[in-house]
């Protein structure tokens, strides 16, 4: 076994994994955020997207290990004080996800795509999803989601400042 | 799988853990294509030694006259570092089309490069830019043509079990110089592609210069199309030469039949097909 240290949703977590241990299975297996999804397990569907040091990766390729001394954000990760993140609700209003199992995936590449670019172009949404496969939506309403999203946060943004 | 995952923070460490672990320990990195092999039986190795936190590793940076990759660059980096955009784009867009975001994130060049599959982007790039490796292992340290690490499918002169791969050089294109990455696949993300052509091309005064096509996945490792390059150097740019290089670059290509790739006629026509294209973007570009 192998002792990590690591900071999961903003809160320190030690863990004892196995060599062999995938991030997508000590996140849900053992300390039971199980709002990442498994859809593959190689690295084609983007179900598994979580943030590791802000950037996305596939959860389901990724040795547990690795993430030690790392910061890992997953879908539970991102409501603040009661609030869903404004992607979430834009997915909601939007009507984004239908049998919901991509979503929590689309949503981490989408947190890490407005990251990178606040304002995208459509072009950009879709590069940015381009990792993550949905068999249900057509990917219309994500895409349109997503750019609802850029709109409300830098509103918000400019609100704030 | 795995019966240990190692750490190192030096050099010195990784390589002492490998020669302490021989002939079960492996070097890993980003671990997209490692973690699969060994999940599928493929790879032997049962102790990980995750050279991920070595300092230092992750630069793109001139050095001595090359652009100077670190074994930890990802295809991310690689993809958006302007150097590489500006001075070597056919090396950024290759590495643009590997795998989705998340791998890219991930998965490193020199990764790509070790693991010796034809069908990788970032490695038939590096064969058109003339790319070496840095090798060390416990004797030292020494520079090799990319190009001579390659012996098969599959297979790389490195050996992973005792030896590592520090960064990648080349040179930056010249002022003259111009680049062009072409790639068919079945679709534009995810998807490992049916023929890549990268090219490196040096026009002067309406001549061809100097000219780099590399080519893959044809053959059982990427190859430079040696007799197109030598075709077009001397001769004026015109569609009948280009086209006539093309045709010399298909003629070096062995492509199997591959219920995914298509039939050895069909990509035989598209190795032709990408190197007009690519030496047509260059032209125009
Ligand atoms: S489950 Fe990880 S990419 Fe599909
Ligand atoms: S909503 Fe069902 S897979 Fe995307």
């Amino acid at each position: 076994m192998v002792e990590i240290a690591l900071t999961v949703n903003g809160k320190d977590v030690t863990a004892e994994v196995a060599p062999d241990e995938m991030l997508a299975d000590l996140l849900r297996e053992r300390l039971g955020l199980i709002g990442t999804k498994v859809g593959c397990s190689e690295g084609e569907c983007g179900a598994c997207t979580v943030l590791v040091d802000g950037r996305a990766v596939v959860s389901c390729l990724y040795p547990a290990a690795k993430a030690g001394g790392r910061q890992v954000t997953t879908i539970e990760g991102l409501p603040q004080d009661g609030q869903l993140h404004a992607i979430q609700q834009a997915f909601i209003d939007c009507a984004a996800s239908q049998c919901g199992y991509c979503t929590p995936g689309m949503i981490m590449s989408a947190v890490a795509l407005l990251a990178e670019h606040p304002r995208p172009t459509r072009e950009q949404i879709e590069a940015g999803i381009s990792g993550n496969l949905c068999r249900c939506t057509g990917y219309y309403q994500i895409v349109e989601a997503i750019a609802l999203a850029a709109e409300r946060m830098a509103g918000e943004a400019q609100h704030g400042a | 799988m795995w019966r240990a995952y190692l750490t190192p923070t030096t050099l010195e460490e990784a390589l002492a853990m490998l020669a302490e672990h021989r002939g079960e320990a492996r070097i890993i990195a980003g671990g997209t294509d490692l973690v699969l092999q060994s999940q599928q039986g493929k790879c032997p190795s049962t102790v990980m030694v995750d050279i991920t936190r070595l300092p230092g590793l992750d630069q793109i940076a001139e050095r001595d006259g090359y652009l100077q990759i670190g074994a930890l660059a990802t295809h991310g980096q690689v993809a958006s570092s302007p150097l590489i955009r500006e001075r070597a784009e056919v090396l950024a867009l290759a590495c643009g089309w590997v795998g989705g975001p998340q791998i890219r994130n991930v998965a490193t060049l020199v990764g790509n490069v070790v693991n010796a599959l034809p069908a990788a982007d970032g490695a038939v790039a590096l064969f058109a830019l003339d790319a070496e490796a840095e090798v060390v292992n416990l004797r030292g340290r020494r520079w090799l043509p990319v190009a001579e690490l390659y012996r098969g499918v599959g297979l790389c002169t490195i050996d992973s079990c005792v030896e590592l791969v520090t960064a990648l050089r080349f040179r930056a294109l010249g002022p003259g110089q111009r680049s062009a990455y072409e790639r068919l696949a079945p679709r534009r993300v995810l998807a490992l592609p049916i023929v890549t052509v990268a090219a490196v091309i040096e026009i002067a005064e309406g001549r061809f210069v100097e000219a780099r096509i590399a080519v893959g996945p044809v053959a059982p490792t990427p190859f430079r199309a040696v007799r197109a390059e030598a075709a077009l150097v001397g001769q004026p740019v015109t569609a009948e030469v280009i086209a006539q290089a093309a045709a010399l670059a298909a003629a070096d290509a062995q492509p199997r039949d591959s219920a995914t790739r298509g039939s050895r006629e069909y990509r035989l026509d598209m190795v032709e097909a990408l190197v007009r294209r690519a030496l047509s973007q260059v032209m125009t570009g």
